[in-house]
């Protein structure tokens, strides 16, 4: 008897432990109050459709939600249905030809109205809408047709088998809308609609009362949630506008702001703010790569327009002794910690998440300045005018370097001058408005596409976990040029036939090991055959309030995805 | 013509002991005399500088980044100092120092030149406006044009349209310093001629200058004598604050891409730059925000002694 | 002087529409693009037909044609509209940004409160600062008032707000606490407690904008009295006996008004136009911050509308000016 009690006891204590300290965070929906987010960059409507802004999506995703979506460790998570459909159960054909999504029953909008099969495929016909101009067209890339089979089952069909069915309705880009408040706003009608743009009906923990354009938006719980004991607040104050370093004072040294969004600030700055003591920065890792593009065109400002930049080949950087040479040259872990600290990791890949498609091919994290002078001599490329810079198959080795304006990129251009002058190979700096540069405008010498320089420094990333569509960037037939108004994604202008059939490979291939392992061999042959230098694997970093709970980073979907879960823990207030 | 070669004569030696005159009373202007003081010593800092501090601004040593001004020492025994670099060096360990001097070159070069430019247009174009009723229409219709254009899209079209040929007829560095100062120029030039033409106004109705018209004055003699020697305080203050606005607007200018390649030190940029880091690092705003507001001043109170000196009425008071 | 006006005011219609011309072909002109703040995970045919869908397949004249049509006879018949309740619009298309796809004059008008309340303060505040310090600084030339007054506005205009704004910051809101540091947009000031923090809110960014207000009007102020104490005039009226008050703030200031009076008449439209850097410092999210989201992210129909609104100030207010120069200086005539 004793011994039991005592038994009991022991489970009970060890098991109210844990529960004593969740009690903090369960209760009633709004019984903590307001919190407020703050992003740098203010959304300017609260419809993906029309914009595909990550501020904009970003803030949708408090209101409204897809059918599944990613969670922090990047796998796919039911969200407004009781499980993914897979082939195994039987929710996604043998032929990969369509999928079949069945929807919790009982999810109510926040009007109180049931949610249904016919607002997903209202969803679909809205976005598919040719006179539209949908933002997020690519979620629905090769879809024949959406049926609503019954009020609660909607089949998405394809025009081909489609081994990755997960585009319509899954993550922040793609979520569902109510049918009867966009009734009126198809087509060409879609932007007139403002009063739903700015406030969609949705099945989100809020619901907007007020919205400002590039301003601020208020949001309060929603009554109708499906969870009644979520949201933990009860109103939402979302301000956005400013830069990263007003964001970042706000939550940890003024304590003002509860969460600070992306905060791209060289690592010495953020742990200053951080000694302010009233917020955390918080790191994650999606696949965003700092890289520096290497044109395999000839970027020469005395050839024609038609020529510039899109014929090949370049003087020198399509030698291997010049682009591994550059490579060897930079010091990798210094710019990680001069330029991100937490928020970045050396690596030499183009793709270094998910974790599966993550290359271990090259090592690249010690410099080494005589090897690659080494490297540059044995290929034959020396300085024989002795004015300090190398020559390569009769041209001086001198290059244009760009990129967008951004301390951190300039602090990068700084240092990458500084090592490529120390290999003997000069280089010219210049900065460009992040506006013009990331611009599409065909008139503009200095967008990134258009490629004027030898080489260029972004960062790029792709959507959700599967990478098939990003390493469409290196095909052959995206590189932009003048016949396709200086559209394209292939930057580099990298063309290899054994990496476009790779890829070809890949689009009809299934199994995820394969499509993995596909994968790394077009990650390699992009970076040993110098399409691109990768630099830093950069990491996002937010920061939020020491009193705010149920925060878990994630970089696979929109960063306020469980923003149901928050809740206030009573520290530090 | 005896008489004439007299007259010559006397207005000869009238000119040259005027100009005398202007010397002592502007000597005698103690602000003037200090202004100039400064105004000299940051000039000598900036050119004779870099050849007596033999560092390369551009020369990252990543290993000695973030070292104190040597003063800091005197409270701060800890501080991270070293003589090789008396006043520091930032956060990539380029020396403080040679960039203060190699970015006041372009600052002050800058400055000058792009407010030199837009004073003389903003003069010109008021001075027109104000005597010559016909052209006051257009050319202050032109000016009402410039001052509604938004300035961001401007300065990126001009960069557009001339920064190609520019850097190949110049090469890169004096093609994009003909850049920015036309570029500051040219926007900043509109205030200036609004004001001196409001003057203008007012002093040609004076009856000083119907005396002048009356004898026959031509118009250009009318201008230089009578008019523009009236308007001169309006136009030094509008040189004044005009110098500091360009040596700010630089430094706006190089993010937009239009102004000089990232690795170019300017007082405005690294001022800019050092923002987020000002509380660790106050020296890194202080010292280029006190070599702008020091020039500024100088050529404050410059203005203030010549213009006092050049008034007759004031002299030898 | 009537016929002037009026003549002026006739004369500025096709001085405005040749503005509106030039205003529209600059941002034609201008490098950047709707979707260049689209994420780069959007290919490019997507991006291709969003930017169809914003109208930008069509050529330039039929942009600006249709953008004059909405401006002169949409948007005012929404404006009536919305006074008398009538139905002249009738479901016409509105002037539409491209960033937000909302009307854009609702956006404007959500964004003049916060630009008057600061930005319109600061000026009043550095103008009723400025002239004191102007008139006294000349009238007691070389005082030590003179010499402080110099010295804090110099020294006020040549550092930029960029380093103002975020140095009142680190004092005011990190140190000490006292202040916030970002600007709260949605406050509705209905009492006391509202007020109170409506005034905190304002205090460091009207600060630093009135800091530049102040020194250029103190110093043109200053040089202009100066000019005018040593004239013939101001003499002949101190030896009728004149009182030396009347002499100054009548004979003398009025004389001096003109460059003043310029440099005001600049000010206030650019007033409408915001402070830019001020307000993205402080987050005030006014016209300022408005014009610079919507010039980075190529918002054609908002920047355009904005800086027509501004170029339809300027051209009045230098009216204006110039009005005021012949009532402050009877002799200037126009005609």
């Amino acid at each position: 008897m004793k011994v039991k009690t005592a038994l009991l006891g022991a489970i009970a204590s060890t098991a109210l432990a844990p529960m004593v300290l969740a009690d903090a965070h369960e209760g009633e929906r709004g019984r903590d109050g307001e919190v407020k987010i703050i992003y740098w960059q203010a959304p300017s409507i609260l419809n993906p459709f029309l914009s595909g802004g990550t501020k904009d999506v970003e803030s949708a995703s408090m209101i409204i939600e897809p059918l599944a979506r990613y969670n922090s460790s990047g796998e796919l998570t039911p969200w407004l249905v009781d499980e993914v459909p897979t082939v195994a159960n039987g929710g996604v054909s043998e032929d990969l030809m369509s999928i079949t999504w069945k929807i919790t029953p009982g999810i109510l909008w926040s009007d109180g109205t049931p949610f249904t099969s016919a607002d997903v495929k209202f969803t679909a016909d809205y976005c598919m809408n040719p006179d539209m101009g949908c933002a997020q067209l690519t979620k629905f890339e090769g879809v024949s047709s959406v049926e609503a089979l019954d009020d609660l089952t909607v089949k998405v069909t394809f025009d081909k088998p489609t081994p990755f069915p997960y585009g319509p309705f899954v993550g922040g880009e793609s979520p569902i809308i109510q049918a009867a408040q966009f009734a009126d706003c198809t087509g060409a009608k879609a932007p007139e609609c403002t009063d739903q743009n700015f406030g969609p009906i949705g099945t989100g923990p809020f619901v907007v009362t007020e919205f400002r354009t590039n301003d601020v938006i208020q949001m309060v719980a929603n009554e109708n949630y499906r969870d009644p004991n979520k949201p933990a607040f009860a109103s939402v104050t979302f301000k956005g506008g400013g830069d990263a370093t007003a964001a970042g004072r706000a939550v940890m040294e003024t304590g003002e702001f509860d969460y600070a969004w992306n905060l791209q600030l060289a690592p010495d700055v953020i742990a200053q703010m951080q000694e302010g003591g009233l917020g955390t920065p918080i790191a994650g890792f999606g696949p965003l790569v700092e890289r520096i593009m290497l044109n395999q065109t000839n970027p020469d400002p005395s050839l024609s327009a038609d020529d510039r930049s899109v014929v090949g080949p370049h003087p020198f950087l399509g030698e291997e002794a010049v682009y591994k040479a550059m490579s060897m040259a930079i010091d990798r872990p210094l710019l990680v910690e001069v330029g991100y600290g937490q928020a970045g990791k050396v690596t030499c890949n183009w793709i270094p998440a998910p974790a599966a498609v993550n290359s271990d091919t090259f090592t690249c994290d010690v410099q080494d300045i005589a090897g690659a002078n080494a490297m540059l001599d044995a290929a034959g490329f020396v300085d024989t005018n002795g004015d300090g810079v190398r020559e390569a198959n009769g041209v001086e080795m001198k290059m244009l370097y760009q990129t967008s304006t951004n301390a951190v990129r300039q602090d990068f251009q700084a240092l990458i001058k500084q090592w490529m002058s120390e290999i003997g190979i000069e280089v010219e700096l210049r900065n460009i408005d992040a506006s013009v540069f990331f611009g599409g405008d065909p008139g503009s010498p200095d967008t990134f596409q258009k490629f004027y320089a030898d080489m260029e420094m972004y960062a790029n990333t792709f959507n959700g976990t599967d990478p098939q569509a990003y390493l469409a960037n290196g095909l052959c037939d995206k590189a932009p040029s003048p016949a396709t108004q200086w559209q394209g994604e292939n930057i580099s202008r990298f063309c290899s036939e054994e990496y476009d059939a790779l890829h070809a490979q890949l689009t009809g291939t299934a199994n995820a090991d394969e499509r993995a392992s596909l994968a790394r061999q077009m990650n390699d042959i992009m970076v040993s055959e110098g399409g691109m230098i990768p630099l830093v694997h950069r990491g996002r970093l937010s920061a939020h309030a020491n009193s705010l709970g149920g925060i878990e980073l994630n970089v696979w979907d929109s960063e306020l995805w469980n923003v149901a879960d928050w809740y206030r823990t009573g520290d530090n207030r | 013509m005896t008489d004439q070669a007299t007259v010559d004569r006397i207005e000869n030696s009238v000119s040259r002991s005027q100009w005398w005159d202007v010397w002592d009373q502007f000597k005698s202007h103690k602000g003037a005399m200090a202004g100039l003081f400064f105004l000299v010593s940051i000039t000598l800092f900036v050119v004779i500088g870099p050849w007596l501090w033999q560092v390369d601004p551009t020369k990252l040593d990543i290993r000695s980044k973030d070292i104190r001004p040597i003063y800091t020492a005197l409270w701060n025994g800890d501080a991270k100092v070293s003589w090789s670099h008396p006043l520091g060096t930032d956060n990539l360990g380029r020396d403080i120092m040679a960039n203060l001097m190699q970015g006041g070159r372009i600052s002050l070069a800058v400055g000058w030149t792009a407010m030199i430019l837009a004073v003389f247009l903003g003069t010109t174009v008021g001075v027109l406006a104000g005597y010559f009723r016909r052209l006051d229409g257009i050319l202050m219709r032109f000016t009402d044009l410039m001052l509604a254009l938004p300035l961001l899209p401007l300065l990126l079209v001009m960069m557009l349209l001339f920064r190609d040929s520019l850097r190949a007829a110049l090469g890169p560095e004096q093609g994009i310093f003909v850049l920015v100062v036309v570029g500051i120029g040219i926007t900043s030039w509109m205030q200036t001629a609004r004001i001196v033409r409001g003057d203008i106004l007012a002093i040609k109705e004076r009856e000083f200058v119907l005396a002048a018209r009356s004898i026959g004055t031509p118009s250009g003699k009318m201008i230089t004598r009578h008019l523009l020697p009236n308007v001169l305080s309006p136009i030094m203050v509008s040189a004044t604050l005009g110098l500091a606005t360009a040596i700010i607007t630089e430094s706006a200018l190089s993010f937009l891409g239009l102004g000089f390649p990232p690795d170019f030190a300017t007082w405005g940029k690294i001022l800019n730059d050092s923002v987020p880091r000002m509380v660790n690092f106050p020296e890194r705003v202080i010292l280029p925000g006190m070599m702008i507001s020091l020039t500024v001043l100088s050529v404050n109170y410059i203005g203030d002694g010549l213009r006092d000196a050049l008034d007759p009425r004031l002299r030898g008071r | 002087m009537l016929t002037f006006t009026i003549r002026r005011l006739l004369l500025s219609i096709p001085t405005l529409l040749f503005i509106a011309l030039v205003i529209f072909l600059l941002l034609e002109l201008a490098p950047g693009d709707p979707m260049g703040q689209m994420p780069l995970t959007i290919p490019d045919e997507v991006k291709q037909k969003m930017r169809e869908a914003l109208g930008l397949g069509e050529p330039w004249y039929t942009r600006f044609s249709l953008w004059l049509y909405q401006f002169f006879i949409v948007e005012p018949q929404y404006w009536i509209d919305g006074i008398f309740g009538t139905n002249f619009a009738d479901g016409a298309q509105r002037i539409i940004s491209f960033q937000s796809r909302s009307p854009v004059f609702d956006t404007i008008a959500e964004r003049i409160p916060q630009t008057l309340w600061v930005v319109g303060m600061s000026y009043i505040v550095g103008v009723l600062i400025a002239l004191p310090i102007g008139i006294i600084s000349a009238y007691k030339q070389y005082s030590v008032f003179d010499q402080c007054g110099t010295f804090v506005t110099m020294i006020g205009f040549s550092i930029p707000p960029f380093f103002t704004g975020p140095l009142l910051i680190f004092i005011f809101s990190v140190q000490l606490g006292w202040l916030p540091s970002i600007y709260d947009t949605t406050l509705v000031v209905d009492d006391w407690e509202s007020f109170k923090q409506q005034f905190k809110q304002m205090i460091m960014p009207v600060m630093v904008l009135a800091l530049q207000t102040t020194a250029q009007i103190a110093r043109y102020m200053r040089a202009s009295m100066l000019d005018n104490l040593g004239q013939d005039y101001v003499r002949t009226a101190r030896a009728k006996g004149m009182k030396e008050s009347v002499v100054v703030m009548k004979h003398v200031l009025r004389n001096s008004m003109i460059p003043v009076v310029t440099v005001i008449a600049l000010g206030i439209p650019a007033i409408f136009g915001g402070a830019i850097i001020t307000e993205q410092v402080f987050k005030v999210n006014g016209i300022g911050q408005l014009l610079i989201i919507a010039i980075q992210g190529s918002d054609i129909p908002m920047v355009m509308t904005i800086t027509f609104l501004f170029a339809v100030l300027i051209v009045l207010f230098n009216l204006i000016a110039d009005v005021l120069y012949g009532v402050l200086d009877p002799r200037i005539r126009y005609d």
